[in-house]
């Protein structure tokens, strides 16, 4: 008996070939989406109240845009190939088309608002810092110290567009992640064209709790007060998302449920056995019932501040497991059941392999520490902002 | 004159403009200087890989090349039910040994894996295929103590 196989398990399937690191990817992508969009709502729908959250919003998606494709990389064998990737694309894959996807947001998208959006704040410590901070600076100026209002009102406008054009790049992002999944007709545990709207939404999700609680924990840090009609305003858009979010999700299940289609009675134990933990008690249970609890308890009632901010920090902790527990839930599950419909395998995830849990650990700080570099570099508290 | 002043007050905006230009500019001279020459002509690879492959040592003798020298063991295995299994199926690669022959002298196959890899109770295999669940079948036992691999019957 090859151990950890039960039932029919074609020779090829008792292995899983994307590991722990490919839970990582579509996960980071999703928190990059998410907190792009929450920013997007001050800057184009003129929602004043996130106003505090605009800039650290931006520079926490770009924090995990770079760390995005790591996983990645390390996943693959050989890392130095994937530049190939680039240099000649394979039009019918849909992962050379992520990287050229990738890299317009990056560029065309997030660094051209961000720069916009401190230009301001660059040219300012262009010209008060010294050494090789003022180099930095200079450099990040592009030689430009053009600070005239007219100038900035075109900055600006500018800006706005590029943030216009940014929403539907960032859902193009993320959406295209749940494609490459949904678009696996070989897999009926991926195989819906539901999966782009679903990753999409649960990456708002993700995003917008990431922010929420990088922000207080910022605050806190920097002990400064922290804005609780902002926080509010953000914990009510989770809130929307979220609802959204779960009724996809359950609008898919029902659909399968229904539909029990071949697959149907091979899926459904295999949630019932191998996945009860992580999907039922995880991922609906305490990471989206439990928040959505939380959260829609502050749509009614009013509580005290303290209480607030202790439920916004519980319901975002437990929404981010919830959202890793489902990128995990798709990428793991959909490689535990044969094909055959009469076999299932496990994964045990190493510790210190090159895709064990070390290295996604690691992985999934960098993104943090990253963030702190730009924060150091561009801070993006308010008090800047009235000089 | 309006037209001046909003050159100079988007001005600015050329720059990472340009960045990018230069940037896409240094992409294509890259892309262009290591993407092997006539790269496509037979399909989206290199055509040198074909040449490339073919220049590799050739690792597989073949079995014809074995039973030529291993008469004894070719006639035992023949008589069996491992006829169709292929020397180098169970001993690996020995091209090299059947160069030459003493100076590469293989070892021998490691019996408590190389059984198992074929036999192991497997609900995926064929029902006919000759299968058991090997901790209980031979209680830790080398398989070659009861069996012998080139003719496995007993
Ligand atoms: C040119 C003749 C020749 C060919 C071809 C040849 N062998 Fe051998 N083989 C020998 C000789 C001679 C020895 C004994 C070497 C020694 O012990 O110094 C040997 C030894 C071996 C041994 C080790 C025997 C032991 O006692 O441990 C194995 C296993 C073996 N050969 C397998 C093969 C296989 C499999 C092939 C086909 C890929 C093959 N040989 C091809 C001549 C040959
Ligand atoms: C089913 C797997 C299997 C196949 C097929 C097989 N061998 Fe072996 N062979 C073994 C094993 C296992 C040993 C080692 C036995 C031991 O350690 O006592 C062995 C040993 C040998 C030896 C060492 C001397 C001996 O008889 O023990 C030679 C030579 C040899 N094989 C040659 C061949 C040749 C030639 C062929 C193809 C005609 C072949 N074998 C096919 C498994 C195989
Ligand atoms: C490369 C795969 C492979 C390996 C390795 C292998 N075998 Fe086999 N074995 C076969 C095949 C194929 C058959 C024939 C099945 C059939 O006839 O349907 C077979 C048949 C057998 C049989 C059935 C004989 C009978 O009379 O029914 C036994 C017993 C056996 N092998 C034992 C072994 C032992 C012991 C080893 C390890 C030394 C071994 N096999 C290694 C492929 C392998
Ligand atoms: C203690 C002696 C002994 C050992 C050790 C042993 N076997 Fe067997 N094996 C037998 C006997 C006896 C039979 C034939 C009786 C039977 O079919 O149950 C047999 C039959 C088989 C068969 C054929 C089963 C079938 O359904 O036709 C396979 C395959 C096999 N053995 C593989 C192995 C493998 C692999 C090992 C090593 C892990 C091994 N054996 C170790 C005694 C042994």
């Amino acid at each position: 008996m090859i151990p950890g196989v039960d039932g029919f398990m074609y020779p090829n399937e008792v292995e899983l070939q994307w590991s722990l690191l490919i839970v990582l990817y579509p996960y980071i992508t999703g928190l990059v989406a998410g907190a792009f969009i929450l920013a997007s709502l001050e800057r184009v729908f003129k929602v004043e109240a996130v106003r505090p959250t605009y800039r650290l919003a931006l520079l926490t998606a770009l924090a995990f845009l770079l760390v995005a494709p790591l996983p990645l990389q390390l996943h693959l064998g050989h890392p130095e190939r994937s530049i190939e990737m680039y240099l000649t694309p394979h039009r019918s894959s849909a992962m050379a088309m992520f990287g050229f996807v990738y890299l317009w947001y990056l560029t065309v998208v997030l660094l051209l608002e961000i720069w916009l959006e401190f230009r301001a704040d660059i040219v300012r410590m262009a010209q008060t810092t010294k050494g090789l901070t003022r180099l930095v600076y200079k450099a990040l100026t592009l030689g430009s110290e053009n600070l005239s209002p007219a100038a900035r009102r075109i900055d600006d406008k500018v800006g706005y567009a590029v943030t216009v054009i940014g929403i539907p790049s960032a859902f193009l992002l993320h959406g295209y992640v749940g494609f490459i999944f949904g678009s696996i007709k070989a897999n009926p545990w991926w195989s819906s064209p539901l999966m782009p709207i679903v990753f999409l939404f649960s990456a708002m999700v993700s995003g917008i709790a990431t922010v929420l609680l990088l922000y207080m924990a910022s605050m806190k840090v920097k002990k400064m007060a922290i804005d609780m009609r902002c926080l509010d305003t953000i914990a009510k858009y989770l809130f929307y998302t979220f609802v959204i979010d779960f009724t996809l999700e359950m609008l898919d299940l029902i659909h399968r449920t229904y539909e029990a289609d071949e697959s149907f009675r091979s899926l459904d134990f295999m949630v019932h056995t191998r996945l009860w933990g992580s999907q039922v008690i995880l991922q609906i249970l305490l990471g989206t019932l439990v928040p959505l609890v939380l959260l829609a308890a502050n749509q009614l009632w009013t509580f005290s501040e303290a209480k607030r901010r202790a439920m916004y920090v519980i319901a975002c902790g437990l929404t981010l497991v919830g959202i890793f527990a489902m990128r995990w839930n798709v990428v793991i599950g959909g490689q535990l059941f044969s094909k055959s419909f009469l076999g299932y395998t496990t994964y045990k995830v190493e510790f210190a392999a090159r895709e064990g849990l070390l290295a996604a650990s690691a992985l999934m700080l960098l993104p943090f520490v990253i963030f702190i570099v730009l924060v150091k570099l561009l801070p993006p508290w308010p008090e800047r902002e009235t000089t | 004159m309006v037209l001046r002043r909003f050159l100079r007050d988007s001005g600015h905006l050329v720059r990472p403009a340009i960045v990018l230009l230069a940037a896409m500019g240094l992409f294509l001279v890259v892309r262009s200087a290591v993407i092997p020459k006539a790269f496509g002509q037979y399909g989206h690879y290199r055509p040198g890989a074909l040449d490339a492959i073919r220049a590799r040592p050739i690792s597989f003798a073949g079995q014809d090349t074995c039973v030529a020298c291993h008469d004894e063991q070719a006639k035992v295995r023949a008589a069996g039910k491992h006829a169709h299994v292929a020397c180098e199926a169970c001993h690996g690669p020995l091209a090299k040994h059947a160069d030459d022959p003493t100076a590469n002298v293989p070892k021998r196959p490691e019996v408590a894996n190389l059984c198992r890899r074929c036999h192991e109770k497997d609900a995926a295999k064929p029902q006919g295929f000759p299968q058991v669940a090997t901790v209980e079948h031979s209680a830790g036992m080398a398989c070659n103590s009861c069996h012998q691999p080139h003719n496995p019957h007993l």
